[in-house]
């Protein structure tokens, strides 16, 4: 008995930082809109500055004030980059406010490193809270009771903030109307300013308090900012109760899922989320999310089927892409292959993405699973290829059948955080069940076979596949389901009027694309001989989402485009030097920021303008609507 | 007239949010080819009426049957199935595709291929979008994107889309809301005409007087949640309790008619 109750407070103290952080990010989604996904990355400078201060300066004071010196230290970073990159991206499309604060995150993992060192950093004990209190003959650490108290303390100063100053009544009212905050005088770029330094110290504050509870590192950014998407989900985006509850409920699962499910207890808390979101899609204490805004200035050209010549010219590309073999070496052919299966996985993505408007971002869950579906057959099964290759994709189809059926249940920023929640959790099964996926050592010796195995060979395979898989695609988006699936997208109230079930063809869209992302996965597998965890990695959901952005997500086709560009860059960028994510980030923030349309989208405005220049002047349509006017 | 069928028919129609009733036991019936308007000051219960109608909102009591069938508390897709078109007070249609290729959308959904992944949209319902954006006069703008258009032309647009299942009711929540006078005119002109040579029934709300005067047959009047009069604008017109608790805006309508028919 003593042993639960004991495990159940670890559970609380785990709460306690994993409140903080989530409380901060629904502050500033609440009045900024934006889901702050560097939010785990504040998290992990908090502890990193933290760790410095608190072994720079001895004593309780040296302690106690390097945490809160340090939180406050990275609330000033935090203003930097809401003053000179948040403020530009306040008006685009919520994906790219996500993929902008992922950038950030991808930064500063690249910086951590270069500052503190790639190990671990073991920081000191908490001044006070050195040692353990008794209970039944179990131990708990003193410090872990400071931090059950704590929660509630800091939860109820926020609820003070909020109800008893001027300030608070502020950020209550841009958290309902923000435009209208704004008419009525109040100065919001300092509202919003204000409000991201105090989620940014929140989240610095909860990393800083970790440090007498556990090691420093510079994966702790992603680890905890899915725990906090879970956490946000489940409560409710934008409600600091909803994080506070969901918190420890989170916490508690997790405390107790390793005694039921030692290998994979976040199995527990997924069941749980899956539950709230059927019963609440909104989270416990959540509001439905109003309807996600157009942005003007985005507007989009009607898509079109190619014509003859544009065919034409396509299948040129691809004679010259076939004929590649006769003039380039084993080295390139492989990257071509690589970049033809890049090809595939992106493409999917867009599909999802542009067709559907649903920006997934977790999608290399099912390039993974693809390849996991491989290796399984082969290994264990003793598959021949091609069984393999038709078989292994159905394990991506199976799994997006699954996940996407919750993940359509919403849309926008949940569904984002959704994807990557369910990514992580396909992660951390392959990385846990040792004994069927090898975990960390993933699984070798998954080699094509004979007739595929030159070079040469598997990349005509791979090549064939990708035009394959991004002609079937481009049917699809002109068939009628791809019309519906477009006018679901663009108004899922006009939608429903005209007896479409928008759910069940976004589901069918996720499917598919996962689907396509699996053959994807089947290949990678077959090419690199062997299968990881990393297959389904975070940083792969983000190539991918990379790989759209640049080719241009108003496209019919460019991330084929995006993912050839990307792909080269990226190899090109990782024998060059060691922080490629550093420039990866910077790389993804000058997209958002300057590129919003992607090459394929600049290039097709640029067409456009010119033909529209060129052809304006005698423009039956304007003249006929000029003399009607008349 | 007795033959004409009852096309949608509502009984005791309840909805209450909290301790606020916002529709209490309405009931009214709409025939064939008839135009009928729901008016009522703001908050009478017209969109929560309306919303019951349509599918968004589910009442607490009370039934609605269209030709007889049943589609209290269906989804909106189900009652659309069911031969119920209807347009939104803020238009809605499908922003990045064509004038065209909106309607077109709507017939496939007609024609129940919305999972066909493989066939071309473009050969899908050409002709028969085209039909449609004529009947609307829209033919000439088929080729354009749909939001590049003027605001009055989107509202001639989502007529288009609506009618696309060949509906036997048509629903429109203000109709004519944010046009400008003359469009107005026109709009409501060509659903009348249109709703008079295919019968179909049409049930709208509506702010504007001078639409509701001119082109609705029968008149329902909302109050508080509860139908306080129903009948032709002349004898709604000549309501007491009307003119008491709502007719601002008929009096001015009554005394500019008096200045024109004198001058």
């Amino acid at each position: 008995m003593a042993f639960y109750v004991v495990q159940f407070l670890t559970g609380l103290a785990s709460a306690a930082s994993l409140f903080l952080v989530a409380s901060g990010l629904s502050i500033i989604f609440g009045v900024t809109r934006i889901v702050n996904f560097a939010h785990g990355a504040f998290y992990m400078l908090g502890a990193y500055v933290a760790f410095t201060l608190t072994e720079r300066f001895s004593g309780a004071f040296g302690f106690w004030g390097g945490i809160i010196v340090a939180a406050l230290a990275v609330a000033a970073i935090g203003v930097l980059v809401e003053m000179v990159l948040l403020r530009r991206i306040y008006h685009s499309p919520e994906l790219f406010q996500l993929l902008a604060t992922f950038g950030l995150t991808l930064m500063v993992e690249d910086l951590v490193v270069l500052i503190w060192g790639p190990d671990d950093l073991v920081g000191r004990r908490a001044p006070g809270f050195k040692g353990a209190i008794e209970f039944f003959g179990q131990n708990i650490p003193s410090y872990d009771l400071f931090l059950i108290a704590l929660g509630p303390v800091v939860l109820g100063v926020l609820w003070l903030l909020f109800q008893r100053t001027r300030w608070g009544v502020l950020v209550r009212a841009a958290t309902q109307d923000r435009d209208m905050v704004a008419a009525l005088g109040v100065n919001q770029k300092w509202l919003f300013t204000s409000v991201f330094a105090l989620g940014v110290f929140l989240a610095a504050l909860g990393g800083a308090l970790q440090i007498p509870r556990d090691a420093v590192n510079h994966a702790m950014d992603l680890r905890v900012i899915v725990e906090v998407f879970v956490v946000v989900v489940i409560g409710g985006l934008g409600s600091i109760i909803g994080a506070f509850v969901a918190a420890v409920l989170v916490s508690e699962l997790n405390a107790f899922g390793i005694l039921i499910f030692p290998k994979i207890s976040i199995i527990l808390v997924f069941l749980v989320m899956a539950v709230v979101l059927i019963v609440r899609p909104w989270g416990l204490f959540g509001k439905p999310e109003a309807p996600a805004r157009r942005t003007p200035g985005l507007t989009v050209n009607p898509w079109r089927p190619l014509t003859t010549n544009e065919r034409l010219a396509a299948i040129a590309v691809l004679v010259v892409a076939a004929a590649l073999p006769f003039v380039a070496g084993n080295y390139v052919l492989t990257v071509g292959s690589e970049i033809a299966i890049f090809v595939i996985f992106a493409v999917s993505l867009h599909f999802l993405m542009s067709v559907g408007g649903l920006a997934s971002f977790g999608h290399a869950a099912y390039f993974g699973l693809g390849a996991y579906g491989v290796a399984l057959l082969a290994k264990m099964a003793g598959l021949p290829m091609i069984a393999c290759l038709l078989l292994g994709p159905l394990l991506g189809l199976l799994g997006a059948a699954v996940f996407g059926f919750f993940a359509v249940q919403l849309s926008g920023v949940y569904f984002a955080m959704l994807t990557l929640a369910f990514a992580q959790i396909v992660w951390s099964i392959a990385f846990q069940w040792v004994s069927v996926t090898g975990g960390d050592n993933g699984i070798l010796g998954v080699w094509p076979e004979k007739w595929a195995a030159s070079p040469s060979h598997f990349y005509w395979l791979s090549l064939g596949i990708a035009a394959l898989a991004v002609v079937i695609l481009r049917i699809i988006v002109f068939s009628p389901f791809g019309f519906a699936l477009r006018a679901t997208r663009d108004s899922p109230l006009r939608g429903e009027a005209i007896g479409i079930n928008g759910k069940r063809i976004q589901w069918t869209a996720f499917v598919i694309a996962g689907t396509v992302a699996g053959l994807a996965g089947a290949l990678f597998a077959y090419l690199k001989g062997s299968v990881f965890p990393d297959n389904m990695g975070i940083s792969l959901s983000v190539d991918a989402l990379v790989m759209v952005l640049l080719g241009g997500v108003e496209t019919v086709s460019g991330a084929v485009v995006g993912a050839i560009v990307y792909k080269a860059l990226n190899i090109w960028l990782v024998s060059q030097t060691d922080l490629s994510k550093l420039v990866l980030g910077g790389f993804v923030v000058l997209i958002v920021v300057a590129f919003p349309k992607g090459i394929v989208g600049t290039l097709e405005a640029f067409v456009h303008r010119r033909r529209k220049s060129s052809s304006s002047a005698s423009s039956p349509l304007l003249t006929s609507r000029i003399e009607s006017a008349e | 007239m007795s033959m004409v069928p009852t096309l949608l028919s509502v009984e005791g129609l309840t909805k209450s949010y909290g301790g606020v009733h916002a529709v209490r036991g309405v009931s009214f019936e709409l025939r064939a080819g008839e135009i009928l308007a729901l008016i009522g000051p703001n908050g009478a219960g017209k969109s929560t009426c309306f919303d019951m109608l349509n599918g968004q909102n589910i009442p607490d009591s009370g039934r609605i049957r269209v030709l007889g069938a049943e589609t209290t508390g269906k989804k909106p897709r189900v009652i659309w199935r069911m031969g119920v078109g209807r347009t939104f007070q803020i238009a809605a249609t499908f922003p990045t595709m064509t004038v065209r290729e909106n309607v077109q959308v709507a017939l496939v959904s007609h024609g129940a291929q919305l999972f066909n992944l493989w066939a071309s949209t473009a050969r899908q319902a050409r002709d028969e979008a085209g039909r449609l954006l004529d009947l609307v006069g829209m033919g000439a703008y088929a080729e354009r994107p749909c939001g590049e258009l003027a605001y009055g032309d989107v509202k001639r647009l989502e007529l288009a889309i609506a009618l696309a299942n060949q509906p036997k009711l048509l629903l429109m929540d203000e109709p004519t809301a944010g046009m400008a006078p003359r469009e107005r005119v026109e709009l409501m002109r060509l659903t009348a005409r249109i709703a008079r040579e295919q019968s179909i029934g049409v049930l709208f709300t509506e702010h504007d007087m001078d639409v509701v005067f001119e082109h609705a047959d029968r008149i329902l009047v909302l109050n508080r949640g509860t139908l306080i009069a129903e009948g032709s604008p002349e004898e709604v017109r000549g309501n007491t309790q009307v003119r008491a608790i709502y007719l601002g805006e008929g009096l001015l309508y009554d005394a500019r008619h008096r200045e024109g028919a004198s001058a």
